[in-house]
């Protein structure tokens, strides 16, 4: 294992993989964002008292945790543009070729699926506050905006934390299957550098530890979250 | 939608099922005898063994499988010779040995994290008791705490078979053509995504729709106190 492959500069690959890492980070907080405003949505659906939406929500998160998301990336890889050219011809008469960013593209995917496991941590989280503070919301008139922002969503953030946290892992992961439609993260930059030096193995050793090192440091995070949520809560 | 496609593609991306349970089932199998191994060193009071079994755990749940996947089998090509001067080179150079040693060490990894939370939820008065009757360790492993454990892990461990199914995806990107590297293979050659991910999806739902119900069934078989409980509500809703 030849380790001057990593040096930094233009001699070697160190500056280019942590670019790589940087790229997985972009991508990653945007999905995770996607995810979450996503599982918001199909949570309230999922609590919602019309049934059509209920089933709706279910469809998604069975079809999303059923299939892998390298299937779903190939769907809207290769459909995206396609759809894309559709709305782009019909609306702007533009006919050229145009195609998804390969950003948005994988944005989209593990968005997609990192909502689907976000849905069933907030909805989970939004069943665990008492019924009773939303009734003694009432009780002292709250309208329904306030109750939500005073009441429900700041301790259905605590709840839902932790399951975020996993979500956050899962996503973080996920994002090196970005890497087959070419999206130059850690795994494709990885990739690039093992064939034209022949070292694999230096390559993806690195890859392993920028990995490792961006989910300890991002765990860690999370568990400082944890503890400055619930600093007013007592517990056991 | 192209009928005709749909039509073709079927009988191909069914065919490839065979190879995704292959995948999977290899893994799940190893995999759960490495999983009851490393979870009993990480509940050992043997400080290395448990350092061993934490960072083995730690280690693989933190990095992508892909990542995994790809340092065996392409991260072995540079170890080659030594490889082959042990003679393990015949192996590596193969991709379903590396698809499968990737996801065995993953699923157990995952899995033993799963069976550790089992056997810590054996009530003790259990383990009390059976050493009051005198059961001699290895006994009281076997016919008290595995049981019990294996029953308490079992919802869990069906969440992990699943995973390990979608899992088996990944061994398309090393060139082995199971349903996912079909489905792949035929989308860029027709440039028809979705009527492909369509058939390969239900593929997916399909097993995994078998594997929840599997589940299922072998819960309430191992658990005859819920059938008995689940009973005795409806006989109570039949005196209402």
């Amino acid at each position: 294992m030849d380790l001057s492959l990593l040096t930094w500069g233009d001699g070697g690959w160190g500056d280019e993989m942590v670019l790589g890492a940087l790229m997985t980070l972009a991508v990653a907080v945007c999905s995770y964002a996607l995810g979450i405003v996503i599982g918001s949505g199909f949570a309230a659906m999922k609590l919602s008292h019309l049934a059509p939406l209920r089933w709706l929500a279910d469809l998604y998160t069975t079809v999303i945790r059923g299939i892998p998301e390298l299937l779903i990336i190939y769907l809207v890889f290769f459909g995206g543009g396609a759809v894309l050219r559709t709305v782009a011809k019909g609306l702007f008469g533009y006919g050229d070729y145009v195609d998804l960013p390969i950003f948005v593209t994988g944005m989209v995917c593990i968005g997609l699926s990192a909502g689907a496991y976000a849905t069933e941590v907030i909805r989970g989280a939004v069943l665990a506050v008492p019924r009773g503070q939303i009734e003694a919301a009432r009780a002292v008139g709250m309208r329904k905006g306030l109750r939500f922002r005073r009441i429900l969503v700041p301790q259905v953030a605590r709840y839902a934390l932790p399951g975020l946290g996993n979500v956050w892992q899962l996503t973080l992961k996920e994002t090196s299957l970005i890497s087959v439609i070419g999206l130059v993260e850690i795994m494709r930059q990885a990739a690039v550098g093992a064939g034209s030096t022949k070292e694999p193995f230096t390559f993806y050793i690195t890859a392993f530890v920028l990995y490792l090192g961006l989910a300890s440091i991002s765990n860690r995070g999370f568990l400082r979250a944890e503890g400055w949520a619930n600093r007013g809560v007592r517990s056991a | 939608m192209n009928w005709e496609l749909i039509q073709e593609s079927w009988p191909v991306l069914v065919g490839a099922v065979p190879d995704t349970l292959l995948l999977a089932a290899s893994a799940l199998i190893i995999g759960f005898a490495l999983a009851v191994v490393i979870a009993l060193m990480r509940l050992s009071a043997n400080k290395p063994l448990w350092g061993v079994a934490y960072g083995y755990v730690y280690i693989f749940r933190s990095t992508p499988l892909l990542v995994q996947l790809f340092l065996i089998y392409y991260g072995s090509g540079q170890y080659r010779m030594f490889l082959e001067d042990i003679g393990l080179w015949v192996a590596f150079r193969e991709p379903w040995f590396c698809a499968i040693l990737a996801l065995t060490l993953n699923t157990a990894a995952y899995g033993s994290e799963i069976i550790r939370g089992g056997v810590q939820s054996v009530p003790w008065g259990e383990v009390e008791a059976a050493r009051a009757i005198g059961m001699s360790r290895s006994l009281l492993f076997r016919r008290i705490i595995f049981p019990i454990a294996m029953r308490q892990a079992l919802p869990g461990y069906g969440n992990e078979v699943i995973l390990m199914v979608k899992a088996t995806s990944l061994a398309s990107t090393i060139t082995i053509l199971e349903v996912t590297g079909e489905a792949k293979k035929i989308i860029a050659a027709t440039w028809s995504p979705i009527e492909i991910f369509i058939i390969a999806g239900a593929i997916y739902l399909f097993l995994n729709f078998i594997v929840t119900r599997g589940v299922a069934m072998l819960e309430r078989r191992l658990n005859p106190l819920h059938e008995t409980a689940i009973k005795d509500v409806s006989a109570g809703a039949d005196i209402h």
